[in-house]
């Protein structure tokens, strides 16, 4: 089996499981939408301002969400121990990684294919920009967040309060991805040209680079017992 | 181990020396800045601090990729201390921020890049503290912290970028330092006080490295005992 097949098949075993238990996607959807809820209570948002904050509300719910499915990632693989059978597959361990990456970015996708029209919705936003580059900074945004958080996730796996630590190592790392991502969604939603938001896209996929390569390098470290 | 503990004493008493000295070079040699008033002080310790805080991070990142590499307890006891020696003086650099910022921006606080990546530097290492005292085997923590040492250290410069680009959005006045045209006698208190403050670094780092050792002899000694007993 060549390097790639390996990975779909990691991939396709964990979203099987997902599939059947439905435990964590319907979690993360649900809190997908509470979060804006909340948010709309707290900032009391008129219809003035929802323009501005409305990025933010976005962001904001995609990464609590995301961090409440990824504690799950490795969690669910010490039980009955099967991340130990995980690692005595013949694979490369950096091929377990970028399965894990690439079931939590499906399952982010998921739940932002299913929140973000009800958001626009909720918050009655008037959608002035280009799908397309939209759909371009939240698939960037959304890898970043993903890479990192799934590399942490194993590193916090390994520890007794894990679900606690998960969230105060994580936030200081994705800063640089909260700031691009709301800036260029902010201006994407107005409706200006990509030319515009250049800078923050070149951040959003420096960021992606490095934080892809160095947990690509590490993450034999992480899961070694 | 009296040997070594005569030459912790006499790093302890030349570091004493040179703090003296920085502060005398600081609080008298360097004439009073004629805006700011005396509060400008602060400046002194403020910058050696900043200093002190990066390269102990910069020692925890180097620290903990030779860990990975060697697998000797003896760097990830540096990542450990140095870590710690450099959160306290992160803590220092923004206590003493705001209080020199109400005076010369009338303000405590301006979401300005440097003072902002400082603030998340301040997260990152609280995080990587976190990892050191969580509950993990001894040998898989030192791993697990030196990975995060090394994610955390290489985020800093990305970070600083994303707030500079962020903050020239709402903020384009950028506060600019007063590097430039820093008075002679400034200056060399300035060097005096990042020259005391990297010799207290390493006095704090030599002193964290005996603790440490001392606890795991501790604990082997008590091993030993459990054994015959």
């Amino acid at each position: 089996m060549g390097y790639l097949s390996k990975i779909l098949n990691l991939v396709w075993k964990d979203l099987v499981i997902e599939f059947r238990a439905k435990e964590i996607l319907s979690v993360m959807l649900i809190f997908a939408i509470l979060v804006p809820i909340i948010l709309a209570f707290s900032l009391n948002s008129a219809q003035e301002t929802t323009e501005n904050i409305f990025p933010g509300i976005i962001w904001v719910a995609l990464t609590f969400s995301g961090i409440l499915g990824f504690n799950r990632t490795f969690l669910n693989e010490k039980q009955n121990d099967s991340l130990l059978g995980l690692m005595l597959t013949p694979v490369d361990r950096t091929a377990i990684y970028f399965a894990k990456v690439i079931v939590n970015f499906t399952m982010m996708i998921f739940t932002e294919a299913v929140t973000l029209p009800l958001l626009f919705i909720l918050f009655d936003f008037r959608f002035r920009g280009s799908i397309l580059t939209l759909v371009l900074v939240i698939f960037l945004g959304t890898l970043g967040f993903t890479s990192v958080s799934t590399f942490l996730s194993a590193l916090s796996a390994n520890t007794r309060a894990s679900e606690i630590l998960l969230p105060i190592i994580l936030f200081p790392i994705i800063i640089p991805v909260i700031i691009a991502a709301v800036q260029s969604t902010g201006i994407v939603l107005v409706g200006a040209s990509i030319g515009e938001i250049a800078s923050w896209i070149k951040l959003l996929g420096v960021y992606d680079v490095i934080f892809m390569a160095v947990p690509f390098i590490l993450f034999e470290y992480i899961l070694e017992v | 181990m009296s040997k070594k503990l005569k030459g912790h004493t006499f790093l302890g008493w030349l570091t004493f020396a040179m703090i003296i000295f920085a502060l005398y070079m600081a609080l008298v040699h360097a004439p009073v800045e004629r805006v700011m008033g005396v509060v400008q002080k602060i400046f002194y310790f403020h910058v050696a601090s900043a200093w002190n805080a990066f390269f102990a991070f910069f020692v925890v990142f180097v620290a903990s990729i030779i860990f990975l590499k060697t697998r000797n307890r003896k760097w990830d006891i540096i990542a450990k201390v140095s870590a710690e020696i450099g959160v306290v003086f992160t803590t220092i650099v923004l206590v003493s921020g705001p209080i020199w910022a109400r005076s010369a921006w009338n303000r405590w606080w301006v979401w300005e890049p440097r003072l902002t990546t400082t603030l998340i530097l301040w997260f990152i290492y609280l995080a990587y503290i976190l990892i050191r005292s969580a509950s993990i085997e001894e040998d898989k923590k030192g791993v697990l912290a030196a990975a995060f040492g090394i994610i955390g250290f290489l985020d800093v410069p990305v970070v600083f970028f994303a707030i500079r680009w962020w903050g020239s959005l709402y903020h384009p006045e950028v506060v600019k330092g007063s590097g430039g045209g820093l008075h002679p006698a400034m200056f060399q208190a300035l060097i005096a006080c990042v020259v005391a403050f990297t010799f207290l670094y390493f006095y704090f780092l030599q002193k964290g490295i005996f603790i440490e050792l001392s606890r795991l002899r501790i604990e082997k000694i008590r091993e030993e005992l459990r054994a015959e007993n």
